[in-house]
């Protein structure tokens, strides 16, 4: 397939680990920011290629994994509500609650619906006039600009039953979080979509006050060697900067339409991320200029009391502490069919990619 | 079972249908032929060996290129008792169809039942039609259950017992076709492909195969959950394990195209006309050589082998030439794929 066979070259490949090995002289850690590319890492294998001196470790960019369960367990109760149709992306629908999934609402009669994207959710607010459509807004810089659209055509064509439930988050605070809580980190593969809205500008305090390169990486197999490479590179040179790999998609400046679409609809605020409690300025909440489609805001639900799981390791491991392997429940307790986090459940989360992919 | 009412996943072919079978199932209807859980039951009336199999046909939407309802309910039968070393004979069929269903619709179905039917040398002898009223089934369900005979050679072919070190893995040709021309038949995600089902019969190809003297150890029919769900069930609790080439998989372009779009792995997604075959080492070329002569295997290739590192456990080799294992599919990739 064009523009993609050519990232997944075996001897291109081969010459870059080859590259890497010549390169590395000492142990290094790297963290790769976003779930794709937790989920590229292995499914390919990329580990197994590596020398030992370099380890990769699983950051926070799982959208699902860093969400709040109130966050489901609100979801959950929307769900419940009468005349109310759920519309969400495919990864929520089975993360557990504190007592039900979206899922299972849905298997007991929930009109909850898997959506592509949000002009389907608009659609399906037009053909249902009489309910309330909410769409679960959930992810970073990548999937907000997308709420944001949902939002601004929604107002264009005075669609009225329409509302953002927004659990969007912004990537650079839990990045810098991440190094102040004492992680030892050496350089960041920096999220790739991420990157493409926000440009490359978002990480140069990483760079500059932190020490700590930053190089925005692609997500096929030659795209993330040649960002490890170029990491290991500023690493042994102890030259940290912003590097962008990943240039055929992103610019420096960003996508500027979508900072500005991001920019009306959205204000920052602070908001809990699992392993890294709350970060100042690190939530997008919609403005009061669009309050009349933010669910929180139009639709009072009574929510059950969150209940955390004991012993799931998810918050450790999205700051890259702990791996999955070293998490008791994993592949015991927390399976994909029967999970306890929402690490094993999304895709994108660092216990199902390494469950599916690197369970030795 | 965490679960306390039936979700769509368990209805997927992948851990939480298994979860249900074990759970359910096999609990209350306790029985050794039932245990075995092979594709087709194996029976022993008086000294003759039989193969039976039943499968139900619930696919959304009812036509799509390369196949419609019909021809799956005749063709997936067919191959379940095909794989399990059995001459397909017999057939039945129940309808489950909802009131105001359009006549001429059934029968464009039914037709091509009779036409994949007598492809396959198979008689459909016995039926059955109910009709519920509108709203209570989607347009049309079918069920066939069918009924052959087994080549005693062949007994073991469906446990695998005799699978060694060394024996080659194949696959008949591309996979994922099935899966992804579903979706893309299905108007939510407008996108309009050229993918056809690959929706046949296998049985005229396996027998080739048989007949050939190539010693086949074992066969499955990839369907729901894909070649990884067969592999990684053909690993699971042995004391061998299975190493996988991911250069030597077929995937055609579109069908890598949709997947990579929609974030699915082809190894995962259904096919409803492969046969994955674990073959003796040395008949492996033999085996393809016949495959390739029937258009169901122009595109047959050895995809792996047993080995003795990692028992229990698929590995595979990746495009780049990194490793990792092959797990089973966990909940839907797609609804109502069959």
């Amino acid at each position: 397939m064009k523009y993609i066979d050519e990232y997944r070259d075996r001897e291109l490949v081969l010459k870059l680990i080859d590259q890497i090995n010549k390169a590395s002289t000492k142990p290094v850690t790297l963290m790769e920011v976003c779930g794709g590319h937790t989920m590229a890492i292995q499914k390919f294998g990329i580990p197994s290629l590596l020398p030992e001196n370099i380890k990769l470790v699983s950051g926070p960019g799982c959208p699902v994994c860093v969400s709040s369960r109130k966050y489901i367990d609100q979801s959950v109760a929307y769900a419940k509500l009468p005349n109310v149709i759920i519309t969400t992306y495919g990864d929520l629908i089975r993360i557990p609650g504190s007592s039900s999934t979206l899922d299972e609402e849905k298997a007991k009669g929930a009109d909850v619906r898997i959506i592509y994207s949000v002009l389907d959710a608009l659609k399906i607010a037009k053909d249902n006039p009489k309910k309330k459509i909410i769409f679960l807004g959930i992810g970073f810089e990548t999937t907000a600009p997308s709420s944001a659209v949902g939002i601004i055509n929604a107002h264009k064509q005075g669609i009225t039953n329409f509302f953002l439930f927004s659990s969007h988050k912004v990537m650079p605070p839990a990045m810098t979080a991440i190094i102040d809580e004492g992680v030892k980190i050496d350089g960041y593969i920096a999220p790739g979509h991420v990157s493409t809205i926000t440009g490359s500008g978002i990480y140069k305090d990483i760079a500059d006050i932190y020490k700590l390169g930053c190089v925005i990486s692609g997500f096929e197999p030659v795209d993330l060697l040649q960002s490890i490479l170029m990491l290991i590179r500023q690493f042994e040179k102890g030259e940290p900067k912003v590097e962008i790999e990943y240039s055929r998609v992103v610019k420096p400046e960003g996508n500027l339409k979508a900072q500005q679409m991001l920019d009306e609809v959205f204000e920052l605020k602070d908001d809990w991320w699992r392993g890294l409690g709350i970060l100042p300025k690190s939530g997008l909440k919609i403005r009061d200029l669009y309050k009349k489609y933010d669910a929180e805001f139009m639709i009072p639900v009574e929510v059950e009391a969150t209940r955390e799981d004991k012993g799931c390791l998810c918050g450790e491991i999205l700051k890259g502490l702990k791996t999955p392997k070293d998490c008791k429940l994993f592949g015991k307790g927390c399976t994909p069919s029967d999970p306890v986090g929402a690490c094993m459940v999304s895709h994108e989360g660092a216990c199902n990619a390494y469950y599916r992919f690197n369970r030795e | 079972m965490r679960h306390n009412q039936v979700l769509l996943g368990h209805g997927s072919g992948g851990k939480l249908s298994h979860d249900l079978i074990a759970n359910i199932f096999i609990k209350y209807f306790d029985n050794p032929i039932l245990k075995q859980q092979t594709d087709s039951a194996l029976l022993k009336v008086d000294s003759q060996h039989l193969a039976y199999t039943t499968d139900s046909y619930v696919v959304d939407p009812i036509f799509f290129p390369g196949g419609n309802i019909g021809k799956m309910a005749v063709a997936g039968t067919v191959n379940d008792l095909a794989v399990s070393g059995a001459k397909p004979l017999y057939l039945s069929t129940g309808f489950i169809i909802e009131e105001g269903f359009p006549l001429n619709e059934l029968e464009i179905i039914v037709k091509s039942m009779a036409e994949e039917a007598e492809k396959a040398g198979v008689l459909i002898v016995t039926g059955d039609t109910k009709v519920v009223d509108r709203g209570k089934c989607d347009k049309i369900f079918i069920n066939t259950s069918g009924i052959g005979i087994l080549n005693e050679k062949l007994l073991d072919i469906s446990s695998g017992i005799n699978i060694s070190i060394g024996d080659k893995i194949i696959i008949n040709g591309r996979i994922a076709d099935h899966g992804m021309a579903i979706l893309s038949a299905r108007n939510e995600l407008n996108i309009s492909s050229t993918i056809e089902s690959d929706c046949a019969c296998l049985n005229h190809l396996i027998e080739a195969v048989i007949e050939s003297g190539a010693n086949i150890k074992f066969m499955r029919d990839a369907t729901r959950g894909g070649l990884a769900t067969v592999l990684s069930e053909l690993a699971a609790g042995k004391d061998y394990g299975l190493s996988i080439d991911e250069a030597h998989l077929v995937v055609s372009e579109p069908v890598k195209g949709m997947c990579e779009i929609l974030g699915f792995d082809p190894m995962y997604v259904a096919n409803e006309g492969k046969v994955v075959l674990v073959v003796n080492g040395k008949d492996a070329k033999k085996a393809i050589k016949i495959m390739n002569d029937n258009p169901l295997g122009k595109e047959a290739a050895i995809i792996g082998e047993i080995v003795a590192e990692h028992p229990g456990k698929g590995w595979i080799t990746t495009s780049i030439g990194g490793k990792r294992i092959i797990d089973m599919l966990t909940g839907e990739q797609l609804p109502r794929i069959c």
